[in-house]
């Protein structure tokens, strides 16, 4: 049996892209407020793009609340084609609004860095002892488990799964609006409204009503947009790879039994690689600057210069890089070596493969449910099948490496001519 | 510098071609969950686990020609084909890529068919349940493969004689 109350009346958020998020039930409400949920405000929604983006400053608090208010909106438009039961409706939105409870501060290095999934703590905070499973509980006793599957994808209820998490969802659908709203770029726009209208029930699964493959199409070019201009930025790239490198350093320091003046308290169980879920809670964004703000000030000159270059934005400059070219690589790295910059934290390759995005596929050979067209006669056809503009995108090359170095430690080397030339020569052949 | 690439390079050379993409994530998937230091992160998607990570950087190598990609029609849609091109056999020689018994592990997997590793992949996913409840979330999330017992039962044995494998 369902339990839930409405409110006596309805609450409303204020936001930037929806206008409004609008809030009825006591369940929503009740999950807004704990504090698992209020932590997501201290969680940027796109880590280290502030420094390019100077407003991508919003949280993931915002991007949860506006998948919900998507969510919503979603099931008040497909409820004319098909009945929602309550218990339906309240998981659908359950989990739209705690897809993303389990993110960490910088989530996608902390991730790397330290082989972390936030998925599990996704699961960890809604099946064990936090106020979000009290609330989620209430509701029935098997209501917690109900949303993390439907979070995990390994619900039965796939249409809910795939409102979530599929190639056209609530989740992308908000950020990519909200992303393009605060980092004001204009390529991020779409017609959600539209979207929202074409969306029919078929065979159990979300498809969009042909008529409105164009507003599809614009969803999708937004997409490859914002990946480029936005995502994949070199900067943002740039302060993440310095991010990453303080990680490791503050990892191997810490192996190497290094006395820190600033011990990393709030880090310590990451090292063992057994984070404890309420350690996992405490750390957020502004703990994670605190620390770094410290370790500006450590005798270890290397995590001391990490730490000022992420906090005062000396970013690392960067060149294209062909990683078949494994004999220049060696010689830049010898020729680090030599000018006593450590290439270990110095000299990094980074490729599109360590970016969290990904791009619209047509889903070949059943990797991923397409995204499908519902056509006059009733038969159902993969979008780029259909649409010449999402074909000629979905072939394209995608990938890219780019090497990253401090060129101003190299402009430093006076004292060391040789090495600053040859370095300087390499990277200037690379440029090329 | 591209040691996680490395790595899949070293299947591909152990298995020599693999047909299809499905396949081809089922099986690192298989060897991550056996402790191959693989990293690339999966989560479950509708045709069992899933990593963006492996499709990106298996299209990486495929631009850097260090893999060679065929694709073909079998039954009405796309397959691809994967193989190391002498390029990528060059580029892995510059790696030392020492994993025990790997190159034995990608060839028994790469003997079965996608829908068998899918089905062993997704077993695995959920190995963390008692095995009762791993078996009915099997049969919830993979419903419409509809797997019979004796492919259950094989898939099983499968997973022990991996396990047994790799000690």
């Amino acid at each position: 049996m369902i339990r839930n109350e409405k409110l006596h009346e309805e609450k409303v958020f204020k936001d930037p892209v929806h206008r409004y998020v609008h809030v009825r039930d006591k369940l929503i409400w009740d999950l807004i407020g704990t504090k698992e949920f209020q932590r997501l405000r201290r969680i940027r929604q796109l880590g280290t793009t502030f420094f390019t983006f100077h407003g991508a400053e919003h949280s993931r608090f915002s991007h949860s609340l506006g998948v919900y208010e998507i969510m919503r909106r979603i099931i008040e438009n497909l409820q004319q084609f098909a009945k929602w039961s309550e218990e339906e409706r309240l998981l659908a939105l359950s989990a739209a609004l705690l897809h993303d409870i389990g993110h960490g501060p910088f989530s996608h290095t902390f991730e790397k860095v330290f082989h972390l999934d936030h998925e599990s703590f996704t699961e960890e905070i809604i099946l064990g002892d936090t106020e979000v499973h009290a609330v989620l509980a209430k509701v029935d006793q098997d209501f917690p488990q109900q949303v993390a599957d439907i979070i995990a994808k390994t619900s039965e209820n796939q249409l809910i799964v795939s409102l979530i998490s599929s190639q056209i969802d609530a989740d992308r659908m908000d950020y990519l609006l909200r992303d393009a709203y605060f980092t004001g770029v204009s390529y991020g726009q779409f017609d959600l409204e539209r979207i929202l209208r074409v969306m029919r029930y078929h065979n159990g699964q979300v498809v969009i009503k042909s008529t409105g493959m164009h507003a599809v199409e614009h969803y999708i070019m937004s997409r490859y947009q914002m990946y480029w201009q936005v995502y994949f930025h070199p900067v943002s790239r740039s302060a993440e790879v310095i991010l990453r490198k303080i990680l490791h350093r503050v990892k191997d320091l810490t192996a190497e039994g290094y006395r820190f003046q600033q011990p990393p308290e709030a880090f310590s169980s990451f090292f063992t690689e057994k984070v404890d879920l309420s350690e996992y809670l405490r750390l957020d964004e502004s703990v994670v600057m605190y620390f770094f703000q410290q370790w500006q000030y450590e005798d270890d000159e290397i995590l001391a210069d990490l730490c000022r270059r992420f906090v005062n934005r000396k970013l690392f400059k960067y060149v294209e890089f062909n990683p078949m070219q494994v004999k220049e690589w060696y010689e830049l790295y010898e020729a680090f070596q030599e000018a006593e910059i450590d290439p270990e934290y110095y000299l990094i390759l980074d490729s599109s493969s360590d970016l969290p995005y990904d791009f619209y596929r047509p889903g070949e050979e059943e990797e991923r449910i397409p995204i499908q067209l519902l056509m006059p006669n009733g038969e159902v056809r993969e979008l780029s099948r259909e649409s010449e503009l999402v074909d000629a995108i979905s072939g394209k090359k995608r990938t890219d490496h780019k090497l990253y170095f401090p060129i101003d430690r190299i402009e430093d080397l006076s004292a060391n001519g040789k090495a600053k030339r040859r370095i300087i020569e390499l990277l200037k052949r690379e440029e090329k | 510098m591209l040691e996680e690439h490395a790595k899949l390079l070293a299947v591909l050379k152990s298995a020599g071609e693999i047909a299809g993409r499905k396949k081809l994530q089922k099986m690192i998937y298989i060897a991550k969950k056996l402790n191959y230091p693989f990293h690339e992160k999966y989560d479950f998607h509708f045709y069992g686990p899933y990593s963006e990570e492996v499709t990106l950087k298996m299209e990486e190598l495929t631009n850097l020609g260090l893999v060679i990609e065929t694709e073909e029609k079998v039954k009405g849609y796309v397959q691809y084909r994967y193989a190391l091109s002498e390029e990528g056999n060059r580029f892995l020689a510059n790696y030392n890529v020492a994993l025990p018994k790997l190159s034995s592990c990608v060839h028994l997997l790469n003997q079965q068919s996608s829908r068998f590793l899918e089905l062993v992949a997704t077993m695995l996913y959920f190995e963390h349940l008692p095995k009762e409840k791993m078996l009915q979330k099997v049969a919830v999330v993979k419903e419409k493969q509809l797997y019979t017992d004796g492919e259950i039962e094989d898939a099983l044995q499968f997973i022990e004689r991996l396990q047994a494998f790799i000690q």
